[in-house]
């Protein structure tokens, strides 16, 4: 789910005291390749932060994806994870191909920063890519039968509702069945974006009403994302933070104007405007 | 059984809620009871990192009102910006002119993004009545450059916060500050051109259409005195 409640907050405290280790874009860009390998992990965390989307920044960081210094004990490697996220950010298609690359890596959380940034760059030249990866947790059309949670399936659903890959709808659908209610829940965001069909939008809806608060900011993202506009009172209802709750509205707001004539509002924006000025 | 009683044994069920359900329960009752000795309780209630628990306390100072403003100045947590934001939040709701500093320092000066954004919200909403006729203008003047201010905040919420407050305020002072309404209409302008949000400029749209009938004023009676102007457009927002 994207973008977590975790990173909301840590946006929020950095954006007021914006630097921590004020780096120019030069000595980032130079960190990226540093013998301090902390120093390499919050370079390529700094440039996605502050979106320096110059061609250095860009190779250096395409570079990184292929790093082998850094790396967990359990194997994984910070720096090509920091490096994904911030390919993202950057909106350069020359990251495409790396990042379509890294889908393979043997680090789970590489593969899901790669899908989720391979979602932002919005080329569907990665769909077969992460189809691929879907297809592990499936045999034909269904669910295989012992739960997978060997890939990162929420990134990769939400990413091919966002690159509208609707002839895969079927293998999307499946994982409305899946154990992990968050996966249920990204595979109902891609199946509303597929098919703007209600049903999936309510299927979110029902969410806000669940128990655990982690899961009902996870959907008040999801919501916030696909635009769903009979979701507003619910959003505004659910317990959960006022500021995850404007930033839901917010995305509801934005659908509506996208999608109406500029000189009008639609009943549906000034609602959902009256129930944002509520929650400041 | 009288208030005092009720009181108590509302609070106790507070006091000793061991889920967060049982504490949502419990502040809601003891927030729908509207008893001015809840205040502290309601106020401890903003602290338990319980999203349910905080609504229905903030609802239940606001409708105590008054009686809860110095309590709510006093005890405001300076360490947990969680509950400092939804203290602000029930100053904001309730509207007391009391409040006035601590907004403004807080919406203009506070770390946290929800706190300036409910203190931005609030300096929209105070309840002009109770301020002094001769201290009127020189308050909303001060409300007024605050308010510009905050408008250029970073975060995009706190702005839209501020857009509906400059909204409050230029329909206030169309009648008590004419001349300064151009400054309002002006920024609102400048947000509406300038501003990288899509959903801040639209709620910046959306107060210019509310405040449309004081700027109708403006563009048509350029010659008269805009003094004399007032008077007419007195509560002429109809729509």
């Amino acid at each position: 789910m994207n973008p977590s409640p975790e990173k909301i907050k840590d946006l929020s405290l950095t954006g007021d005291n914006a630097d921590g280790g004020s780096l120019t874009v030069e000595q980032a860009i130079a960190n990226l390749e540093s013998a301090d390998l902390g120093l390499r992990f919050y370079a390529a965390w700094w440039l996605g932060r502050f979106r320096i989307s110059e061609p250095a920044a860009v190779t250096a960081l395409i570079k990184a994806l292929e790093d082998e210094a850094d790396r967990t004990p359990e194997g994984g490697y910070p720096l090509r994870r920091n490096a994904a996220r911030a390919l993202g950010k950057l909106g350069d298609r020359q990251a495409v191909s790396p990042l379509i690359r890294c889908l393979d890596c043997s680090d789970f959380y590489v593969r899901e920063a790669a899908a989720q940034s391979l979602e932002m760059l919005g080329d569907p030249v990665c769909i077969p890519a992460l189809i691929k990866l879907l297809a592990v947790g499936l045999q034909g059309e269904q669910l295989i039968s012992q739960p997978d949670l060997s890939q990162p399936y929420d990134a990769l659903l939400e990413a091919l509702g966002t690159l509208r890959a609707t002839e895969f709808a079927p293998l999307i659908k499946a994982f409305l069945e899946h154990p992990i209610e968050l996966v249920q829940y990204s595979a109902a965001r891609a199946m509303y974006q597929l098919t703007q069909e209600p049903v999936y939008g309510e299927r979110l809806v029902q969410a806000l009403a669940g128990e655990k608060l982690q899961l009902r900011r996870a959907v008040l993202a999801d919501l916030g994302a696909i635009g769903y506009l009979p979701a507003a009172d619910a959003i505004a209802q659910t317990l959960a933070e006022n500021s995850l709750k404007l930033i839901s509205l917010k995305g509801l707001l934005e659908h509506q104007v996208n999608h109406i004539t500029p000189s009008t509002f639609s009943e549906g924006a000034i609602k959902v405007m009256n129930l944002m000025d509520s929650l400041l | 059984m009288n208030n005092s009683d009720l009181a108590q044994i509302l609070i106790r069920a507070v006091e000793e809620a061991d889920s967060s359900d049982r504490l949502l329960d419990a502040v809601q009752e003891l927030a729908a009871a509207g008893i001015e000795e809840a205040v502290p309780t309601l106020i401890a209630a903003l602290g338990y990192n319980n999203p349910g628990a905080a609504v229905a306390a903030v609802d239940g100072l606001i409708a105590i009102g008054e009686a809860a403003v110095s309590p709510l100045l006093q005890l405001i947590d300076d360490y947990n910006y969680g509950a400092r934001a939804w203290a602000i939040r029930a100053l904001a709701g309730i509207g007391d002119v009391r409040a006035l500093d601590t907004l403004l320092e807080a919406a203009k000066t506070d770390f946290s993004l929800s706190v300036r954004r409910a203190a931005a919200r609030g300096l929209g909403t105070l309840r002009w009545h109770q301020v002094p006729p001769e201290k009127l203008e020189s308050i909303q003047t001060q409300v007024l450059e605050a308010l510009l201010l905050i408008s250029q905040d970073p975060e995009w919420v706190v702005r839209y916060a501020a857009v509906t407050s400059l909204e409050t305020l230029a329909i206030a002072i169309a009648v008590t500050l004419p001349d300064q309404a151009s400054r309002i209409t002006n920024q609102l302008q400048q947000m509406l051109d300038t501003d990288v949000d899509l959903g801040v400029r639209t709620r910046v749209k959306f107060a210019q259409e509310k405040i449309q009938p004081q700027q109708h004023q403006e563009v048509f009676a350029p010659k008269r005195k805009l003094q004399d102007t007032e008077v007419p457009h007195r509560g002429g927002g109809r729509r």
